[in-house]
């Protein structure tokens, strides 16, 4: 498949038509044979395709997973990684800005992944880079990386040409539902968004899916639509959203998935963006339906194929 | 007497200048702080505030003397008051009348309403720039934090 791929930057999910993302799922399903373990013995599935490159983390805040996530996936092609990670012992605590410090680093580096408190902090820098920007979430804004991990997870359970998927939780303040509905949008997926209803998804976002072409339902409650659905979209609720404890309890417990809410869809998959706290039942963990571990590692294979067509390999 | 007094407080008509007229009612200071006309300016200026107005209901009218407004400059108007007319006056005579059109895109005249977004940032070398989504009801996407903006006058 021939595609122009004529983005520098991964900066919002918004950027890209529907070709490109085919593209990039495309290509991190080549590249997932690198992405796992290495067995003991063997050899024959290491890859140098990044040897020589070096890719900058910028991580202005706490995050483990993604960070660690991007170090694998270029360390698996053979590149290697320099980290910030605690910005008090940086020039940032001497209260460099953002935009000098992207100047310097692009020096130093091939590829930058960015997460940074402050919306729209990557695309400022992307203007200041001379080398390519992944955005690896700002603020509350965009973290299209893992829009494109969720969407390369529903590909690979083969459920991207005929989705219907409910969306469930915070849907008002969760960047990555926002990303996510509008990146499915452009697949005509079936969306159902199911909230409490002081969560529940802002109308400019749902006018922008209408606009798009997405069929767009809305409930409260799961189980009138855990029928409907072959998947199961997940996201943690935030207590701090909440100014009365009780009040938070009763509704978290609202949108808890349990055993017996599966029995009613056996065949559906339930995905999780993670960390998740008590949203789901520790005993659905072991169930077929669980893909959310397998969605976290398909990061790697995803970031492989971000990293591998920013640096023209 | 009285009849002669109301008579008096009503604006003369300029020989010079822009008048520009239809302007959502309450709009005419932000429409002035568009313009960049501030108090330092020494142009002859009427601010007309919520008079009566056929078609609007009420209106505030600005009127600029001997100075001209380029389209560039009074399309930015558009941002609060999209209903406003431009009427270019020399002699005495209207010599040109349009209506204003959003910008496709808006760099630097209103603030981003999302105070984490980076173009807020003091820090920061940025400049707020917005892409218009829809020109009725006026609506615009930050190019930063991709918020939408539906009312920017209290953002100027």
């Amino acid at each position: 498949m021939f595609v122009m791929f004529a983005k520098r930057h991964i900066i919002s999910i918004r950027d890209f038509s529907k070709e490109e993302i085919d593209y990039i799922l495309s290509r991190s399903e080549e590249l997932e044979v690198y992405a796992r373990a290495q067995p003991l013995r063997g050899s024959e599935k290491k890859s140098d395709l990044l040897e020589g490159k070096i890719l900058a983390n910028l991580f202005y805040e706490p995050s483990t997973r993604t960070r660690f996530c991007f170090e694998t996936a270029m360390k698996r092609l053979g590149g290697e990684v320099i980290n910030l990670s605690s910005t008090e012992a940086s020039s940032v605590a001497k209260g460099e800005n953002l935009a000098d410090t992207i100047r310097i680093v692009s020096g130093y580096c091939d590829v930058i992944a960015l997460r940074h408190p402050q919306e729209g902090a990557s695309r400022m820098a992307a203007s200041f880079s001379s080398v390519p920007v992944i955005n690896a979430g700002d603020g509350a804004g965009q973290h299209p990386t893992q829009t494109l991990l969720d969407l390369y997870t529903i590909k690979r359970e083969g459920l991207l040409d005929d989705l219907r998927i409910a969306l469930i939780g915070d849907l008002k303040y969760g960047r990555t539902v926002h990303s996510l509905a509008y990146a499915l949008s452009l697949y005509g997926a079936t969306l159902f968004f199911v909230s409490p209803e002081a969560l529940r998804m802002p109308d400019e976002i749902k006018l922008d899916l209408k606009e798009a072409g997405a069929e767009v339902f809305e409930s409260v409650d799961i189980k009138e639509v855990i029928k409907e659905v072959n998947v199961l979209y997940v996201t943690r609720i935030q207590k701090e959203r909440f100014p009365d404890p009780a009040e938070y309890s009763k509704v978290a417990g609202t949108y808890r998935i349990d055993t017996e809410l599966i029995k009613e869809n056996e065949d559906v998959i339930i995905m999780h963006p993670l960390p998740k706290v008590d949203e789901i039942d520790a005993a659905v963990d072991g169930t077929k339906n669980a893909k959310y571990f397998l969605q976290a590692f398909y990061g790697v294979p995803v970031r492989m194929a971000v990293l591998s067509i920013l640096l023209g390999k | 007497m009285r009849k002669k007094m109301k008579k008096e407080l009503k604006i003369v008509p300029i020989k010079n200048g822009t008048v520009i007229d239809h302007i959502t009612a309450g709009q005419a200071l932000n429409v002035l702080k568009i313009l960049g006309i501030n108090a330092r300016t020494d142009a002859v200026l009427s601010v007309v505030m919520n008079v009566r107005s056929k078609k609007m209901g009420r209106k505030d009218i600005v009127k600029v003397e001997d100075r001209e407004l380029k389209p560039e400059e009074v399309d930015k108007i558009a941002l609060i008051a999209p209903n406003a007319t431009i009427n270019i006056i020399r002699d005495s005579e209207v010599i040109g009348k349009h209506s204003v059109y959003l910008p496709k895109s808006i760099e630097g005249i209103i603030s981003c309403a999302n105070p984490n977004c980076i173009s807020n940032a003091e820090k920061e070398p940025v400049i707020s720039k917005f892409i218009t989504v829809s020109e009725n009801p006026p609506r615009f996407r930050c190019v930063y934090c991709e918020r939408i903006m539906e009312d920017v006058s209290g953002s100027l």
